[in-house]
């Protein structure tokens, strides 16, 4: 119950300070690297093992914030997020965290699932 | 379990050998009256300071040689004829040797129905189980325990009860008499005050020294457990009372007749003042917790709404609200509103008000508001009634525009009179506008939450709004009662299933203690089994590793329940905790070999929760991954579950 509330309570207070982005190499990073790192560095813990989000965090993935702005917000969270320095996940595993969420396949219309359909 | 010796020479046990009844039924197997036997008869105590006897001594510990010999009318016999004036249907309890005189009593006299004895493992799940019983029968049971390590073992699951405003009796044995009582191991189960340790969590409590007393004392209990707020009560039964006959103190002890308490209603200038404010505003929201305690509240919450087109925020308490109703809002409903009326909160100021674990100042996380400031605030809550000092159950201060100390259910319909007063005819237009625009964001936020839960769809391990959809496709043709979630599964059953029985969900734990949800929904699905209902609970891996013996407890008096696991392998509120508190200290999370931080994983070894379950009489499959297998493995489940058996499933899931 905690949770929901806050999350309800602060996630409109979400802000980016794209001011702060690390400077780091703009090539794509690795998405079976990524996996690993993903689960290590713990983001399945609050954003699910394919960043489908729930009650403790908002979806990831598909279709991920871009890197710049994914990292900002990694790094500078106040919110209900625990910032992560680059000291515990260097600006290499991140950008391979976020080549994994890029990896992950949209979902399906929920419309085209029929459990998702019931009266 | 130790049991006491019976000593036909020494201690106050002495004089029972000399009180005679002549032809005195001794195993009567239906409740008649009962004559009291004269105290004239017994003979006087011997003095406790005189040494045991070498016969005296063996007496004590040796076995006795006759049966029958304690005579008269056993004072416990007495008690069951005052605890099945009360209609309590069952006696959920682990055995112990400080209440065995009424346990005998109950069986043997009182021919175990009214209530029926349902053997309990552990003390916790005794009254879980009439925590979640009461919460679709409507009516308290009553759990017996020994007063000192039964009653510690117990009391977690009494905060609960607290919290969550539900009636339980517990009655602890306790043999109060220092000189008399057998020495050794009933000694160390003897205190001089057993109900202090739940005295900060229980609405009332007694030591009954008399059997009068003790009649006086149950009925009381119960009257009290009974009147809202509901709430736990505690007796502490002596041994010597429950073992001894009956005397005579002149006149025949009687059975007080129980006749409930009218719940207490708000203020009448209050209501009018809180229906004045609703009806003028631009913007009301109503917030309920537990406001419906029957199912005639859901209906009169209905009412409210309608006639105000007002939002309503339901936090799950009970079933308060349907579901399907276009007026059933998020929490985030506030954010707008100009007058919030909550009732029977259990905390009015986090509906206002937002806390961010997020290691500001200092570690202890930042407060903001969630409300315009000038936002009026109306609450009906009958807690205020029944605070106490010691637990922290009554969360921050929150100051309120319109407080009454009053029950919710009992005062709506006072209030929803008042209202359709104090609507002026010029606003109807606009309430009705309201309504229009909440009909649109409903069907929005319906559309939202369904594509959300498509996400993951098919992972593995299988995600919790797929576990949740999955067991509704197979139950939804049923008469179904979610009995229990725990665990967390991002609320997807209040947000997907179409609740809107009272019995369609049944809240939480309420304080939260980890263990309720198996206990609770055993009790809950006992009471709907008489009902002829089909109950499901999603059961947590951690949960149910409080006490499993509770699976056995419902094989052997074959309570029906489908129990579908979210075992997502491990503490996971706590994962997430130690998690936090790394990246605020900037230091990588030792994992030692596991997903999550040390302390704080169930794997390796898994725990095999389906073969756990078989072992105890359950039917039981897993563990299930693949998402594909959920489907089939839940119809071979329900078919056991309608034969009358209980099942469960081990599905492996994602973390929420
Ligand atoms: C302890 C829980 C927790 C963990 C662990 C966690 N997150 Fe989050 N994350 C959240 C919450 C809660 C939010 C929403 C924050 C807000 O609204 O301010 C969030 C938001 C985000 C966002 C912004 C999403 C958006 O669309 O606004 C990104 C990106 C993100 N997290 C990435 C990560 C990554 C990458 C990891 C692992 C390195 C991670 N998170 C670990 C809880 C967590």
């Amino acid at each position: 119950m905690l949770n929901i509330r806050w999350l309800a309570a602060t996630s409109m207070a979400a802000v980016f300070m794209v001011s702060h982005v690390n400077t780091f190499a703009a090539d794509a990073g690795n998405a079976v690297r990524g996996k690993t790192a993903y689960v290590k560095n713990g983001c399945w813990q609050c954003h699910g093992f394919v960043g489908q989000g729930g009650i403790a965090g908002p979806k990831l993935a598909p279709e991920p914030l871009p890197l710049a702005a994914l990292s900002a917000f990694v790094r500078n969270s106040r919110g209900p997020m625990p910032p992560y320095m680059e000291a515990v996940l260097p600006n290499e595993e991140l950008a391979d965290i976020h080549a994994y969420l890029q990896s992950i396949p949209k979902a399906a219309d929920y419309k085209s699932i029929p459990l998702l359909n019931q009266p | 379990m130790e049991h006491k010796k019976s000593n036909e020479n020494a201690g106050r046990r002495q004089f029972l050998t000399g009180v005679i009844a002549a032809g005195a039924a001794t195993a009567a197997s239906s409740v008649g009256t009962i004559a009291p036997v004269s105290a004239a008869d017994a003979p006087a105590r011997v003095p406790s300071a005189l040494p045991p006897s070498a016969k005296v001594a063996a007496a004590e510990t040796s076995t006795p040689r006759e049966l029958a010999r304690v005579k008269g009318i056993p004072g416990s016999d007495f008690m069951v004829d005052v605890i099945k004036s009360l209609d309590i249907k069952y006696l959920p309890s682990n055995c112990a040797s400080s209440f065995r005189a009424l346990h005998e009593s109950l069986i043997n006299y009182g021919g175990n129905t009214k209530p029926e004895f349902l053997t309990c493992m552990h003390e916790e799940s005794a009254v879980a189980m009439a925590h979640g019983y009461f919460k679709i029968a409507g009516k308290p049971l009553l759990t017996l325990c020994h007063g000192t390590v039964g009653l510690q073992h117990a009391t977690m699951a009494v905060y609960n009860a607290w919290c969550d405003r539900v009636p339980v009796i517990v009655v602890g044995g306790n043999d109060l008499d220092a000189a008399y009582r057998p020495p050794g191991v009933p000694t160390f189960h003897s205190a001089q005050d057993i109900n202090a340790i739940v005295r900060d969590y229980t609405k009332w409590d007694d030591t009954p020294v008399s059997l009068q007393h003790f009649s006086q004392s149950f009925v009381r209990a119960y009257k009290i457990a009974m009147t809202p707020p509901y709430g736990p009560v505690a007796i502490s039964l002596d041994a010597g009372l429950q073992q001894e006959p009956m005397k005579d103190h002149g006149a025949k002890p009687y059975v007080p007749r129980y006749v409930p308490t009218a719940p207490p209603q708000g203020d009448t200038g209050a209501v009018k003042e809180a229906a004045r404010l609703l009806a003028q505003a631009q913007n009301p929201v109503i917030v309920v917790d537990r406001a419906a305690r029957t199912a005639a509240g859901v209906g009169l919450l209905v009412q409210l709404a309608e006639l105000l087109q007002a939002k309503v925020i339901d936090q799950g308490g009970r079933m308060n609200f349907p579901k399907t109703h276009y007026l059933s809002s998020p929490p985030t409903a506030v954010n707008g509103a100009d007058v919030i009326i909550g009732m029977e909160l259990s905390d009015f100021w986090a509906v206002v008000n937002s806390f961010t674990d997020n290691g500001e100042h200092g570690g202890i996380g930042t407060n903001g508001t969630r409300i315009k400031p000038d936002t009026k605030l109306i609450s009906i809550s009958s807690v205020e009634l029944n605070t106490k000092a010691n637990y922290q159950d009554f969360q921050r201060y929150q100051v309120v525009d319109v407080p009454m100390a009053a029950d919710a259910e009992a005062t709506l319909p006072a209030l929803i009179e008042a209202v359709k007063s104090a609507i002026p005819n010029e606003r109807k237009a606009a309430i009705a506008a309201r309504g229009e625009a909440a009909r649109k964001t409903y069907a929005e936020n319906k559309a939202r939450t369904r594509q959300a839960a498509a996400l993951a769809w098919d992972a593995s391990p299988i995600s919790t709004a797929r576990l949740v959809m999955e067991t509704y496709g197979q139950i939804k043709d049923l008469d179904w009662s979610l009995v229990a979630s725990e665990g967390n599964v991002s609320n997807w059953p209040v947000r997907l299933w179409p609740m809107e029985k009272y019995h369609h969900w049944l809240g939480r734990s309420g304080g939260y203690g980890v263990g309720y949800g198996a206990p609770a929904s055993i009790g809950a699905a006992l009471a709907n089994r008489d009902l002829g209902r089909f109950s499901v609970s999603i059961q947590s891996d951690g949960d149910l590793m409080y006490a499993p013996g509770v699976l056995w407890t419902a094989a052997k008096h074959k309570i029906p329940l489908l129990a579908v696991m979210h075992n997502n392998r491990g503490y996971h509120q706590e994962v997430m905790h130690v998690q936090r508190l790394a990246n605020f200290r900037n230091r990588p999370v030792n994992l030692g070999g596991d997903m999550g931080p040390v302390g704080t994983s169930i794997e390796r070894p898994d725990i095999e929760y389906h073969k756990l379950a078989e072992s105890m009489g359950w039917w039981a499959k897993g563990p299930i991954k693949d998402p594909a297998q959920l489907g089939p493995a839940l119809k071979e489940a329900i078919a056991v579950v309608q034969s009358g058996q209980p099942a469960l499933l081990n599905v492996w899931t994602q973390p929420r």
